[in-house]
């Protein structure tokens, strides 16, 4: 394979080469382990601190409510496990919507066989959660409010800042995944009334396997992970320094160049989104068209079938993805669209493609190339396009 | 994930297209699961498959599987068509992944679907042709996750 168009930056980025370099040292020089007494510790545990002191500038944090964790899908269910342990005496309802990553889908079932209560708001056909249906589910007995900052698969972002004011109204716990969100675009931890946030760093140009959650101070959950003293007594484990120091450095990058990179991703992800609609027949556009993630589009094709096409895309060096990389393992169309309101024909025929800033006009003008071809090739096979045909004429 | 004979027939498929006026064309599948394939045959006076295409909606195993059911059935006669089953599909791609067995069923049901059709339009009955189910809605529960 010649060319490596990589647009699938929502499942996960390249660590940048300043990131790795800023953990080199952690893993052979200043190996030692942070909780330690001695002095040739404390470089670790200065540098643990440092980044943390990063994640929370950039959420408007305090740097004591940043807890490391090992990545998204455990901060998700710590924020919505522990809230249950925690407030269960003081109601057993949580509301969330039909749209987030599985980490909160598949914990908020578990939670339901625990005996809570779980009220799955619907979306629009933006993926945009409906705020008057969110004011009507809360109860008295409501202790959690977990919606997404940005959606992973359509990049809809939700209105949060109005969602957190509803929850405060109300007396109740807001918690976000911010995972595709968080170095992306900004999030003010106040300003939105955010109680917990999850986010990760291999999103962002930071390495895999370290995340963290914010957690407001007076939120009373308690640890996920039993073991240690660290991270205040709420998450015990050896830290990850190489991970946290990575996770740091990308952060900082990530929020030095904010402003730059939206604006430059938001020109190209537009400049994509526009080709494939002009160019492209029967093809429609998920989520938002403007309140999106800078870095993503998502597309689906009628009368196709997305793996044919991802793994035609693949042929040409193209890496996209058909739902979310996580829900690929499964044979129904992804829940996300099918909550948007599209029929199982035509979510199956999704493509999502994430770009970063290393993404080139270039790259997007071959992609859309390569995708007219395709997209054609598929549907001349196409059992679902010759019937179509045959009716208009 | 795939075999490299699998990735062949679905980026090279053989047989692709529509006949016109076939002997015989069916069509199985359910576009809610993300399969669908229809199959035409051309059958001669004698009962031999002289020519068969083939047009499909789905993954790349369902488009393999397809390629690798009307390279199997052209040549033979209706009788031995009926033998190409699933499993012998799947053997002559090098098998597929677990998740993707269904779609060689689809293609045996494509095949019988068109004999059916056949069938039906020259009043004739094969020996061990059933009706084939046309609209397969694969039910496979989803895995029950433990907790």
């Amino acid at each position: 394979m010649s060319r490596l168009i990589y647009l699938d930056n929502a499942a996960t980025t390249q660590v940048y080469p300043e990131v790795l370099d800023a953990m080199k040292p952690y893993f052979t020089e200043y190996y030692g382990n942070p909780s330690s007494v001695y002095s040739f510790a404390g470089e670790a545990n200065r540098e643990v601190l440092k980044s943390r002191e990063s994640i929370a500038a950039a959420l408007g944090a305090k740097t004591e409510e940043i807890y490391f964790t090992g990545g998204g899908s455990e901060s998700d269910n710590w924020a919505l496990k522990a809230t249950a342990e925690a407030y269960g005496n003081k109601g057993k309802h949580i509301i969330t919507t039909k749209i987030e990553h599985h980490a909160i889908l598949h914990t908020a079932e578990y939670l339901e066989k625990k005996g809570f209560e779980v009220t799955y708001l619907d979306v629009d056909e933006n993926g945009v959660v409906k705020l008057d249906e969110l004011k009507a589910a809360i109860r008295p007995d409501t202790i959690l409010i977990s919606v997404m900052t940005a959606n992973n698969e359509i990049g809809t972002i939700q209105p949060i800042a109005e969602i957190g004011k509803i929850a405060k109204e109300n007396g109740v716990l807001f918690h976000t995944d911010a995972v595709q969100a968080f170095g992306h675009i900004p999030i003010n931890v106040d300003e939105m009334n955010i109680d917990m946030l999850s986010a990760s760093g291999h999103k962002i140009n930071g390495p895999k396997g370290i995340g963290i959650m914010y957690i407001r101070k007076g939120v009373k959950i308690l640890s996920f992970i039993h073991g240690g003293a660290q991270e205040r007594q709420r998450r015990a484990g050896t830290h990850n320094v190489p991970g946290i120091v990575g996770f740091g450095k990308a952060i900082q990058l990530a929020t030095e160049e904010l402003d730059s990179r939206i604006k430059y991703e938001t020109e190209l992800r537009d400049y994509l989104i526009d080709r494939v609609l002009n160019e492209i027949p029967y093809v429609r556009l998920n989520g938002h068209r403007t309140d999106r993630l800078p870095n993503n589009a998502n597309f689906c094709f009628r009368f196709i079938e997305g793996e044919s096409l991802l793994i035609l895309l693949d042929e040409k060096g193209i890496c996209g993805s058909s739902g979310s990389a996580c829900t690929s393992g499964s044979l129904d169309p992804s829940h996300v669209l099918l909550a948007i309101g599209l029929p199982h024909e035509i979510a199956h025929g999704s493509l999502r493609l994430t770009l970063s800033e290393k993404t080139t006009k270039e790259d997007i003008d071959y992609t859309v190339d390569e995708l007219k071809k395709i997209i054609e090739r598929l549907r001349s096979m196409s059992p679902l396009y010759e019937d179509f045909l045959k009716q208009s004429k | 994930m795939y075999s490299e004979k699998v990735m062949d027939h679905f980026t090279n498929p053989r047989n692709v297209g529509e006949i016109e006026n076939p002997s015989g064309v069916g069509t199985v599948g359910n576009a809610k699961c993300g399969d669908i394939m229809r199959m035409y045959l051309n059958i001669d006076e004698n009962g031999v498959i002289k020519e068969a295409k083939f047009k499909t909606f789905g993954c790349g195993a369902a488009v393999a599987t397809s390629s690798m059911a009307t390279e199997l059935v052209a040549g033979k006669t209706v009788e031995e068509a009926l033998e190409v089953t699933n499993k012998a599909v799947m053997e002559a791609l090098d098998g597929l992944p677990p998740v993707k067995v269904h779609c060689s069923l689809l293609a045996e049901e494509a095949i019988h679907a068109a004999l059916w059709d056949y069938a039906v339009k020259n009043g004739i009955e094969i020996e061990g042709l059933e009706k084939p189910v046309t609209d397969i809605g694969e039910k496979e529960e989803a895995p029950v996750e433990e907790y």
